[in-house]
């Protein structure tokens, strides 16, 4: 049996390139395949580009070629085991994605987290926050030809905290550290002193970030109105996260849903107007600061108490049949784990809503009618990490 | 003023190249490997099997369950159980592993084998640098290499391994308890058995029943 293959006979073209009397294209289109192995791609994530001179016609982004099978492993695994899994998701913020595992999982089998646990989750979410918001503004720079220096003044403060993760979970990235009901071990001995530390520093450093960045000319004629993301558009592709609150739309799900304990936290959600560039990068720098806010207080109130939920079993966990779907504010947007039990040790089905792949569904809409150099600088404001995009 | 925003900047940077000269924080290179970082309490790296005493096959607190390799994610270990059986810490039968393999170019760190252990057998080490030019081999480490004692596991990890320690002494100090309880129970019922046995039991002699007496 022989399968038939329609071929198109002429290309469409989201930007009409320059187009001769006839119909055709004056002058010559340049299919160029930006990736796998491009270094601003952060990845290996391959954008099909189609050139009129320098202007940006079609794009096409190609991905999967870091495709490991996450939810079928996760799914032949038990419940714990797919923990280790979630840290390899989004190699930037392990603690969050453990996070919105355990919670999903929690929902499924009736757990809470006793206090001193979520204060914890709180702390390590925000701080992975810092983490991952700073060192986005560094790539973001170094795609546009800042080579180094922001990239590595923010690699030197996320070294701080990476200390504080590994003093606290053993590991440095691949901290698998969130429990089902809880965390897996109490901080030891004088983080929180150290934690309160860093924390109290980070201040200075973001000023002298803001100096380095926020004012420089360059920065601002490479970023202005460079890929706009209208709201309309944002809602419709289910944006979040930074890029949909840069766009202007109220939309945190610290807010909304209040899950673990943030309704005790007094902080506010920065938006843009403009939905540009600039203002994805303004909005992380302004996240930071609320960040700190959130963790000052999170520090100063962290009961004691046991961490984790005495109902919960490390061994022969069997959550009832059923169904949950957990989500939290990951630094890169809405992070969800759904998960269907049927009874057994692992999970029926079990898959994971992906912010970084998400938001990369509307690359092509921003990029159009924008040069090369802006490509790049537009791919590294939607704040990606390809383990999360190809699972 | 056009270019104000990049002379700040500039600025930025020069206080930074010059501060880290003379501010700590700001002077953050270590130069490994000439020297090092303190390790981590916490820290954890490959997965190593404890054993008491001197004697490491006769001490090793594995007993080949097999829960770790049944839970380890990326399925790296093997085991292969012994036929011998050999007493575990309180004196218990248990069995041992023949083959007990872990293929660290497989294991991922991730410390679930530590947690899911109820022997307290399988600890997490802080040894880096195992880098070796036998690809297949020279990362598959067989039971001689990876038992290691349980002073060792006190100097990486002393909180954790003192807490361990004291839950292990609690559980035999029970087990004995236990035993001894057991033992002083048999005893006693051995013993009121003997007694039982001891004291003469009167003679099924014929109850001296009054006979009716018959009554004219």
């Amino acid at each position: 049996m022989s399968v038939e293959v329609e071929i198109p006979s002429s290309k469409t073209y989201s930007v009409l390139p320059k187009m001769g009397p006839d119909g055709g294209v004056e002058g010559e289109v340049l299919e160029v395949a930006m990736g796998p192995q491009h270094p601003s791609t952060h990845g290996v994530f391959r954008m099909d580009v189609v050139l009129d001179g320098e202007t940006v016609v079609k794009l096409k982004p190609v991905f999967g070629y870091l495709h490991r099978n996450h939810e079928q492993i996760a799914e032949s695994t038990s419940y714990l085991g797919s923990m280790p899994y979630t840290d390899r998701l989004d190699y930037f913020c392990s603690l969050t994605n453990n996070w919105a595992y355990a919670l999903s999982v929690e929902r499924l089998a009736g757990l809470q987290a006793p206090e001193r646990a979520e204060y914890i989750r709180v702390i390590t979410a925000e701080l992975t926050r810092l983490v991952n918001h700073t060192c986005l503004a560094g790539f973001l720079l170094m795609d546009m030809g800042a080579l180094g220096t922001p990239l590595m003044y923010a690699f030197r403060e996320r070294e701080k905290i990476l200390d504080l993760f590994e003093a606290l979970t053993g590991a440095r990235m691949m901290c698998n550290y969130m429990r089902f009901g809880g965390c897996r071990v109490d901080l030891p001995a004088g983080w929180l002193e150290q934690a309160r530390k860093i924390v109290a520093e980070f201040p200075r450093f973001l000023d002298e970030y803001e100096n380095l960045l926020t004012t420089n000319e360059i920065l601002l004629a490479r970023t202005q109105n460079v890929g706009v993301l209208p709201r309309e558009l944002a809602i419709n592709a289910s944006i979040t996260g930074p890029m949909l609150r840069a766009s202007g739309i109220d939309y945190d799900l610290r807010k909304v849903d209040k899950y673990g304990i943030y309704e005790r936290f007094d902080f506010r959600v920065p938006l843009g107007d403009h939905g540009d560039v600039y203002d994805r990068y303004m909005i992380r720098i302004l996240e930071c600061r609320e960040s700190l806010k959130i963790l000052n207080k999170a520090l100063a109130d962290i009961p004691a108490g046991p961490i984790i939920d005495p109902k919960a079993k490390i061994r022969g966990f069997r959550p009832k049949a059923g169904e949950a779907y957990g989500r939290i504010e990951a630094p890169k947007g809405e992070l969800g784990f759904y998960l269907i039990s049927d009874g057994g040790p692992n999970p029926y089905r079990y898959h994971v809503r992906a912010p970084s792949f998400i938001n990369l569904t509307i690359l092509e809409d921003m990029c159009l009618g924008h040069t090369v150099a802006d490509v790049v600088v537009i791919l590294g404001s939607v704040d990606i990490v390809l383990g999360e995009v190809d699972r | 003023m056009l270019g104000s925003g990049i002379i700040k900047g500039m600025v930025e940077t020069a206080r930074n190249f010059v501060g880290s000269y003379i501010d700590e924080n700001r002077l953050v290179t270590v130069e490994y490997p000439e020297e090092r970082l303190p390790l981590k309490e916490a820290s954890r790296n490959f997965p190593f099997l404890v054993y008491d005493g001197d004697d490491a096959a006769k001490g090793l607190r594995c007993v080949a369950c097999q829960i770790c390799e049944k839970e380890c994610p990326p399925q790296c270990i093997y085991i292969i159980k012994d036929t011998a059986k050999k007493p575990d810490y309180i004196g218990k039968m248990q069995l041992q592993p023949k083959v007990f393999d872990i293929d660290l170019s497989v294991c991922m760190s991730c410390q679930i084998c530590v947690e899911v252990c109820p022997f307290e057998a399988i600890k997490m080490d802080t040894e880096y640098e195992l880098s070796t030019s036998d690809r297949f081999e020279g990362l598959l480490l067989h039971k001689e290499d990876l038992w290691k004692s349980n002073q060792y596991y006190h100097k990486i990890h002393p909180t954790e391994a003192a807490e361990v320690d004291a839950r292990l002494a609690e559980e035999k100090a029970k087990a004995e308890a236990k035993a001894k309880a057991d033992a002083e129970a048999k005893a006693k019922a051995a013993a009121e058995a003997r007694a039982k046995a001891a004291v003469p039991v009167p003679a099924p002699t014929p109850s001296p029943t009054p006979q009716p007496v018959k009554t004219a």
